[in-house]
């Protein structure tokens, strides 16, 4: 059926100047929807900047986009379960344009001991200069000075680590392990840097040394523990990770979702939880539309009458109150949408949450939350109260379209 | 001779839960074209009732109306609003103009609906609303027009697209004696000039002074069809 700019028009004209006949009412519902709009998009907003944050530290806390071990070594990470050689295709991709930074690490379970107190932890061999822009550590604030190679004989520990031992910059403190061969290996190390980290749990569990300095310490040669990795896009890894796999096809290559499904399941929750908020948003949101267009409906019964009176067919009709809905979804989106982009804006430099910050800090979560408006949540959110508000226009429009002439116009 | 207008054996009952109202019993009535006819009586002989299944706002109980040769008590709702739009116009007792619209609107509606080009369609308007005496109050809408000035509108609004047959309720219940006159002078003007058939529902002494055809009704029943010198 051909458009008929006509009747269309018409339809158009009726509708928008009917919206306009009850000035309040309109403007009620079109703030109610506007709002919900609004509600959607920053909650959204909200709730993928926590996650984005959280994201991004757990990455950056040491997981890194892609990691590679020894094939057992994640269900039992040991120094047994080892890579020794690292073959030159593997080398080719990552020193290549798909990876951004990366690094060889040992990582064992240690015991670290001052002259007050001792602590199990986990002792992380890296080479400081690669873990720059790789992991936290690498750009961490450090009372006293990062590693400066490899091979120095000096230690970086938490600060929380650092309270607990009764240490400070310039001490010296005693890492114990399990060597190659099942001997017990001690050194002593010199604390050169204390850092801070976020979570706290960062600044107790991690201890940082020089990794030549480390695999000299258990008598590893060039063995590491794990190899981590940075991307320019963390969403996109299927392709590398399959060059990666293909070059090195004796190693465990997992991306960050393997290795952190804790925050995977995260951002399923909050998916989940935004779907049930959108629901009831919604849901509210219909009653106030549907209430407010069955009024119209009733109010106007004797002109539907006349309408269909004077040879307006029911569906022009149905959808001259389709056409009421339409403008008013439409007006509802444009000032939503338009408020969330304002609240973004009036947002950009994040919120302060310094108030909750020590209960924040021990889960990871930043003191200062930016809002994150994604292409895809603004157009779910538009889509949704879109389309489900044309369907829920349907029943007063069809009322509309379902009256009998002769009992509407003489309907008092 | 060509009629617009066939009732035979039209009976209409109401129900109304286990009450029954017989509106009208075994109405027989042939309009011709152009005729100029009144149906009058008492509140309740049923007027209205008659002169809305004319036009397919209602259903018979029993019986056949044709309309301009189509057979209205068997139509479909899409082709009863086909019918009404392009060969029927009414005149409501209570004006029923639209009122998000202006008076030139109002009268475009119809051909809008029609399908009228825009231009074709604003000229005619525009023509039917100065003969109508509207002239220069094309952009008010109806809430700032009188009563008089609003059922020209409605008038104009029924006869602009030119239809077979007018169905004119209580045209004048509304107006001053004087409006009522330059009214029925006006709707005597398109009958013979339009040749339209006309066929109004009235109490009025002055509608029915103007009438060629007088059909009297009481209880439902036609009582008496005179043909009279207006």
């Amino acid at each position: 059926m051909r458009f008929d700019m006509g009747r269309g028009s018409l339809l158009v004209t009726l509708a928008w100047r009917n919206l306009w006949r009850h000035r309040a009412r309109t403007a009620m519902i079109l703030f109610a929807l506007a709002l919900g709009v609004w509600s959607m998009i920053a909650l959204a907003a909200l709730a993928r900047g926590s996650l984005e944050e959280q994201l991004r530290k757990a990455i950056l806390n040491l997981t890194g986009h892609v990691q590679i071990h020894a094939p057992s070594y994640r269900d039992d990470p040991v120094i047994e379960h080892r890579m020794s050689v690292l073959s030159p295709a593997l080398l080719s991709l990552l020193n290549g344009t798909s990876v951004t930074a990366w690094s060889t690490r040992v990582r064992v379970p240690a015991v670290i001991s001052s002259e007050r107190e001792s602590a199990g932890v986990t002792l992380i061999g890296i080479d400081a200069a690669r873990e720059r822009g790789l992991s936290f550590i690498g750009a961490a604030t450090i009372a006293g000075r990062q590693l400066e190679s490899i091979e120095e004989n000096s230690v970086l520990i938490g600060r929380k680590l650092a309270e607990r031992l009764e240490t400070e910059v310039g001490r010296r403190i005693v890492l114990i392990s399990q060597d190659v061969n099942n001997d017990v290996a001690d050194r002593g190390f010199r604390v050169v840097g204390i850092f801070d980290a976020e979570p706290r749990a960062l600044e107790t569990s991690y201890v940082f040394a020089g990794r030549a300095t480390v695999q000299q310490m258990l008598q590893l040669g060039d063995a590491v523990s794990e190899i981590a990795l940075m991307t320019p896009d963390r969403a996109g890894l299927e392709p590398l990770l399959a060059r990666l796999r293909a070059a090195a096809p004796d190693l465990d290559v997992q991306p960050w979702t393997v290795v952190e499904p804790l925050i995977v399941l995260t951002e399923k929750i909050t998916n989940v939880i935004l779907v049930i908020w959108y629901a009831i948003v919604f849901t509210a949101m219909s009653f106030g539309l549907v209430n407010t267009l069955l009024m119209a409906v009733f109010e106007r019964t004797r002109e539907f009458g006349l309408f269909q009176a004077l040879g307006m067919p029911p569906r022009h009709i149905l959808g001259q109150v389709l056409a009421e809905s339409l403008i008013l979804l439409a007006l509802a989106l444009v000032v939503g949408n338009l408020l969330a982009l304002a609240t973004m804006r009036a947002l950009a430099d994040g919120i302060d949450l310094s108030a909750f910050a020590e209960g924040f800090a021990m889960v990871g979560i930043s003191p200062i939350l930016y809002p994150t408006m994604t292409p895809q949540d603004v157009t779910i959110a538009n889509a949704l109260v879109f389309v489900l508000g044309v369907v829920a226009s349907l029943y007063p429009a069809w009322r509309a379209a379902r009256h009998v002439p002769v009992v509407a116009i003489t309907r008092a | 001779m060509e009629h617009t207008v066939v009732c035979r054996n039209v009976s209409k009952v109401y129900r109304q839960n286990t009450v029954a109202v017989q509106a009208l019993t075994e109405i027989n009535l042939e309009v011709p074209r152009g005729d100029f006819a009144c149906l009058s009586g008492p509140s309740g002989s049923g007027k209205s009732t008659l002169l809305n299944l004319i036009g397919g706002l209602d259903h018979p109980t029993t019986g056949e109306i044709e309309v301009d040769g189509s057979r209205v008590d068997t139509m479909e709702r899409a082709d009863l609003a086909r019918l009404r739009l392009h060969r029927i116009g009414f005149v409501f007792q209570a004006y029923n103009l639209i009122p998000v619209l202006t008076a030139r609107e109002n009268v475009e509606f119809v051909m809008q609906l029609q399908g009228v080009p825009t231009e074709s369609r604003r000229a005619k308007a525009l023509d039917i609303l100065r003969e109508v005496g509207l002239d220069g109050l094309e952009d008010r809408r109806p809430g700032e027009l009188s009563g008089g000035q609003q059922q020209r509108v409605a008038v104009a609004r029924a006869i602009v697209s030119e239809p077979a047959l007018v169905l004119a309720d209580e045209p004048t219940a509304n107006l001053d004696s004087k409006t009522a006159e330059n009214l029925m002078q006006l709707l005597v003007h398109m009958n013979t000039e339009h040749n339209v058939t006309f066929v109004f529902s009235t109490h009025d002494k002055l509608v029915m002074d103007f009438s060629r055809r007088l059909i009297k009704l009481h209880d439902g029943r036609i009582v008496e069809d005179e043909r009279r010198r207006p």
